[in-house]
């Protein structure tokens, strides 16, 4: 693998944070860190890039000036105006004379915020400060870009908006991951690792986690709960028999994401 | 005639010369999950907020319970907002026993899901076990009507699964329950769905119902990477799924840019999904 983890453990105290995890990420590709708060998605970025040291195990990143890393709560100065922002990320990452000129035009003209330079950060919508605040990380064309939760919060429309960025710079040729609590998000990935306190409990590309799936996935049309493993969609039931046979009034269904995510974290829940 | 839960009859809301809330007809039935959807913007927070009898119409008229939102009426509501609206520094059993003293609920007993946790700080719990003591919460004084916002925001699989299994649970006893959200994933978990844009109503319906006949295509070429940089060029806006784009353009428009910068690409059209019918709609909303 060219960057990426291998085996990485992070223990804080008794408490382990990361728990032997490997993601590979590659150039010109996205790999996309799916899971609830808590399940160790900062810890894997921070150390990923660097910010946290591992107990055990391996990361291999590009130098230091190479990364583009925005962490889950900040990215911006909301009393600096748009382009006073850009000025000190470029200070930062060493982007300079007519390259900044060139490279700064051309993103807050991908952005839309060509006729707010002048503007303070803070007062721009939460989705625009989310775009500049990915716009910044880009601007010296990082060979690694990674992003904490760069969508959450954000309307759908923004989301698309922040999606063509982040695709635009794998396009171009940086290894990108992305962390989110949006499962749906995930299927936007070449890679994806499904974590749960701190373990991966699936990992691969969106197909490969739905081809995974062992036994048989079913959908019961009732207000009962069916026997065995089910959970509510919609008004439905999805009932899933890990190696038996579905129980009756089951229709069988082809799993799709959502399922094999459910799936991976009950078989993990289960020790299935 | 069955009388809806909650209602609002072509309600205008107006701060100043701003009008958050243009013209809406809403309503949610005993039993119902009805998402609404919207851009940050679109007038969905007036809308819970002149439900919840926090402010007045312009014009208009709101009705819960087949009356004008009042205290007696706000009694019979359940309400977890994004943040949850629980006491970080006092424990599960002081939150509850606050939350039914201040809705006068004769219900002591903590529930099962939650009563493990009793005695801790809230703020103390993952994220999952807040969520599902803001639910056990808001749902102890057995309200009519639940109004969430986003409400598996933040939790893994398993924890959104079990705080759907208790929305559906409520709704099957008759509550009506209004959700707001920006995740695709629960808005298809909806029974119907209402999509606001620049104070508007732009769209409503199942799931189905909204995407309607709206179509997207999807390229599969050698090397997404390339297609994408030219179609984006182009100003398309062009969604990549693993190595598959997704563009909402006509399949000529397609081939014809990837044509142009000799790519080659299997192209096809196929039914769009809630996201992508969601930007078409908010985006021609907010044209007119």
């Amino acid at each position: 693998m060219t960057w990426g983890l291998e085996d990485a453990s992070v223990r804080f105290g008794s408490r382990t944070a990361l728990d032997h995890l490997t993601l590979p990420v590659e150039p010109s590709t996205v790999s996309i860190v799916v899971g609830g708060d808590g399940a160790g998605k900062s810890t894997l970025l921070r150390a990923l890039v660097g910010l946290v040291r591992l107990s055990s195990g391996a990361a291999r990143r590009p130098q230091k000036q190479e990364i583009g890393y925005i962490p889950a709560t900040a990215g911006l100065y909301i009393d600096l105006t748009v382009d006073e922002n850009v000025a000190f990320s470029a200070g930062a990452y060493g982007v300079r004379g007519p390259d900044l000129a060139r490279r700064s035009t051309e993103l807050l003209e991908r952005i839309g915020l060509s006729d707010a330079r002048t503007r303070l950060g803070g007062q721009l919508s939460g989705g625009m400060q989310r775009k500049l605040a990915v716009g910044m990380a880009l601007l010296h064309r990082p060979a690694m870009l990674v992003l904490d939760e760069p969508t959450t919060g954000v309307d759908p429309v923004s989301r698309a908006e922040l999606w063509r960025l982040i695709s635009g710079a794998a396009a171009e040729g940086s290894a990108v991951v992305v962390a989110t609590t949006y499962v749906d998000e995930a299927r936007r990935a070449s890679t994806v690792v499904l974590l749960e306190q701190g373990r991966s409990i699936a990992v691969g590309s969106p197909s490969d986690i739905i081809a995974a799936v062992p036994g048989k996935l079913g959908v019961v049309e009732s207000s009962e709960q069916p026997q065995g493993l089910s959970w509510r969609w919609g008004k439905t039931w999805r009932v899933w028999a890990p190696s038996l046979e579905l129980p009756p009034g089951a229709e069988s269904l082809q799993p799709n994401f959502e399922d094999a995510v459910m799936i991976a974290a009950l078989s993990d829940e289960r020790k299935i | 005639m069955m009388i809806a839960l909650a209602e609002t009859r072509n309600v205008t809301m107006r701060f100043g010369s701003f009008t958050a809330v243009d013209s809406v007809d809403l309503s949610v039935d005993v039993g119902e999950v009805v998402g609404l959807l919207g851009a940050n913007g679109a007038g969905k927070t007036t809308v819970i907020r002149l439900l919840l009898g926090l402010v007045r119409p312009s014009q208009g008229e709101v009705s819960l319970f087949g009356a004008p939102p009042s205290m007696a009426t706000r009694r019979r509501i359940g309400y977890v907002p994004q943040t949850l609206g629980l006491y970080d520094d006092l424990t599960v059993q002081e939150n509850w026993t606050f939350t039914a003293s201040a809705f006068d609920s004769t219900r002591i007993a903590l529930p099962p899901s939650i009563s493990d946790a009793r005695d801790r700080l809230v703020g103390t719990l993952p994220l999952g076990l807040q969520r599902r003591v803001a639910f056990a919460v808001a749902f102890s004084h057995e309200p009519e009507l639940l109004v969430l916002d986003e409400p598996t925001s933040g939790v893994g699989p398993l924890s959104r699964a079990r705080l759907w299994q208790d929305i559906r649970d409520s709704a099957e006893h008759g509550t009506g329950v209004l959700v707001t959200t920006h995740n695709m994933e629960e808005a298809e978990q909806c029974d119907r769905l209402a999509v606001m844009a620049g104070g508007h109503v732009v769209a409503e319906g199942t799931v189905a119902e909204v995407i309607g006949d709206r179509h997207v295509v999807e390229a599969r070429c050698d090397s997404w990477q390339d297609a994408f940089s030219v179609l984006d060029a182009e100003g398309l806006i062009v969604q990549v799924q693993g190595d598959v784009l997704r563009v909402p353009a006509s399949p000529q428009h397609v081939e014809e840019v990837l044509t142009r910068h000799h790519l080659r690409a299997d192209v096809a059209t196929v039914p769009a999904n809630l996201e992508e019918a969601f930007v078409s709609i908010v985006s021609a909303g907010a044209l007119r």
